[in-house]
């Protein structure tokens, strides 16, 4: 039913684990549907220089965290911005239907953890 | 790599000597049992002999079963069938909330065409209270339809007690022994069971075929119209090798009862007393022993289900979970959430249903691999160092 790269981050999961001093953290999901994706983010002079994540949750969802910290390590806040739902999901060859919209929200814990960084940003030029 | 089988109560293969005889009735004895010639006349004691086979094994008498398609089939058979011929006598009709969807479904059914239906709750253990029961029952109850043993979790209802009470109050009692069925003593008569459903392909029988028990005297509407076969409750020309199939399985396994009985409960309780030895924060879901022998239902916390069953299948052990994931819909397994276990901990449930097949030696492989298994997933998880504590709603504590 998964995609042989879907099978490959559910098994070996890139960049798994918290970051210290995060410049962003973002979490997406509850613990009653299933599914719960946690993004730590290293931001420095607007490039994302180290991603992390911690995900409760079925093969996709993992496999989707797992892709999302790939797609957009090392670019900067504005190209992160522009990674969708449906782009991770299309990286991994796809995803079955019914996962489609209950486990693929990777793009959006990662989006939560950049509005993060930025309020954060923000706060501190204020 | 060693692929093991844990779910058996998804599914078992058919025995070769099941399958054996089934191709002798697909190939040389291929006559229609409604024939009058030689071949319809050996297919017609075949069909016979496997009906004596059947009833042999839950104590009733032959001219009492009537084959259908499976269990889904016999059980809406017996509830539908039920409810339209004694609609005259009261529209009442009393279920529990861990029924099989072919029973609650097919109540919800007859609740929309004006019936009334009660859903019974259950205690921690997914077990109904008789107390509920009682109260429940009403003047225009007709049917209590309340299953054996359970699919998920395994636990045993009182069906012993549920029939007496039925009796009493001259309320026809159906129950889904489907899981039950060559694993325990299924007996109508202990029972006061009016209407039975049983399954071939859980005992080692072919798909597509199972039986409905109905009581002398019971009389139901059919679902289906054509033809005199099976007393034109259920026409249609008989699915002979799948009858034949059934009919050897069953006898099978009740000559077998006696022995795999004990070994089945005895290699149970080693994979639940490893798993909640070896692995913290693990809980035991359904009745530690008022459980079928090859029942084991446990629920990993901070885990999701489906993670875990890919995780297993990667080191060849196949098992089954209660997880929305794996449920089609979004929401946890009905029958974890009635017992009052919070959907966090449901959506980490994982079944594991042993059979003929399964030893020691493949017990201890999945007691081996199964704690790495968890903690990986358990480092993965953001829920896990966050919070160790009760999940709040859950009645269940450790």
């Amino acid at each position: 039913m998964y995609s042989d790269k879907v099978m490959d981050h559910f098994t070996n999961p890139r960049n798994v684990g918290e970051i210290e001093n995060a410049s962003g953290i973002g979490e997406v999901g509850n613990a009653s549907c299933g599914d719960i994706m946690r993004i730590y983010l290293k931001i420095e002079d607007n490039i994302i220089k180290d991603i992390k994540f911690k995900t409760f949750g079925c093969g996709a969802a993992i496999a989707t965290s797992s892709m999302v910290t790939e797609l957009v390590k090392g670019k900067t806040v504005e190209e992160a911005l522009e990674v969708t739902n449906k782009a991770v999901a299309e990286a991994l060859d796809g995803l079955p239907p019914i996962k489609m919209h209950c486990s693929n929200l990777a793009a959006d814990a990662l989006h939560a953890a950049i509005k993060d960084y930025q309020e954060r940003e923000s706060r501190r030029a204020s | 790599m060693q692929r093991i089988y844990l779910d058996h109560s998804a599914t078992t293969p058919v025995r070769p000597e099941v399958a054996e005889i089934m191709m002798e009735y697909m190939t040389n004895k291929f006559g229609n049992p409604s024939s009058v010639h030689s071949f319809g006349r050996e297919a017609k004691e075949a069909l016979e002999n496997a009906r004596s086979q059947v009833a042999a094994l839950i104590k009733a008498q032959p001219e009492e079963i009537t084959f259908t398609s499976g269990g889904t089939e016999a059980d809406n058979l017996a509830i539908i069938g039920t409810a339209l011929k004694y609609a005259d006598k009261g529209k009442h009709i009393i279920t529990s909330a861990v029924e099989h969807h072919a029973v609650l479904h097919a109540c919800e059914h007859l609740e929309k065409m004006g019936f009334d239906l009660t859903v019974l709750p259950v205690d921690e253990y997914g077990i109904v209270r008789m107390d509920d029961l009682r109260q429940a029952i009403r003047d225009d109850t007709i049917l209590i339809t309340i299953m054996h043993a359970n699919n998920e979790v395994g636990s045993i209802q009182p069906v012993a007690e549920i029939g007496r009470l039925a009796k009493e109050k001259g309320i026809l009692f159906h129950t889904d022994a489907v899981q039950s069925l060559g694993k325990i003593p299924v007996d109508v008569e202990e029972m006061n069971a009016d209407l039975l459903t049983g399954s071939g392909h859980k005992i080692y029988g072919p798909k597509g075929i199972g039986f409905l028990y109905i009581r002398k005297g019971v009389h139901l509407s059919p679902l289906v119209f054509g033809g005199a076969q099976e007393k034109k409750i259920r026409p249609g020309t008989e699915n002979m090798p799948g009858i034949v199939g059934l009919g050897k399985a069953v006898e099978l396994a009740g000559q077998e009862m006696d022995s795999e009985m004990p070994r089945m409960t005895q290699l149970r309780d080693k994979l639940i007393k490893g798993i909640l030895e070896r692995i913290p924060d693990v809980r035991l879901n359904g009745h530690p022993t008022l459980r079928v022998p090859t029942n084991v239902n446990v629920s990993f916390e901070y885990v999701e289900g489906e993670s875990l069953l890919l995780s297993l299948d990667m080191k060849g052990i196949a098992a089954s979970s209660g997880s929305a994931c794996t449920s089609g819909s979004l929401d946890p397994s009905h029958v974890l959430l009635a017992m009052g276990i919070c959907k966090e901990v449901a959506h980490g449930s994982v079944r594991m249903t042993l059979g003929r097949d399964n030893t020691g030696e493949q017990i201890d492989y999945v007691l081996d691999v199964l704690p790495e298994i968890v903690q990986r997933l358990r480092d993965m998880s953001p829920l896990y160092q966050k919070s160790r504590k009760e999940c709040e709603g859950c009645t269940r504590t450790k």
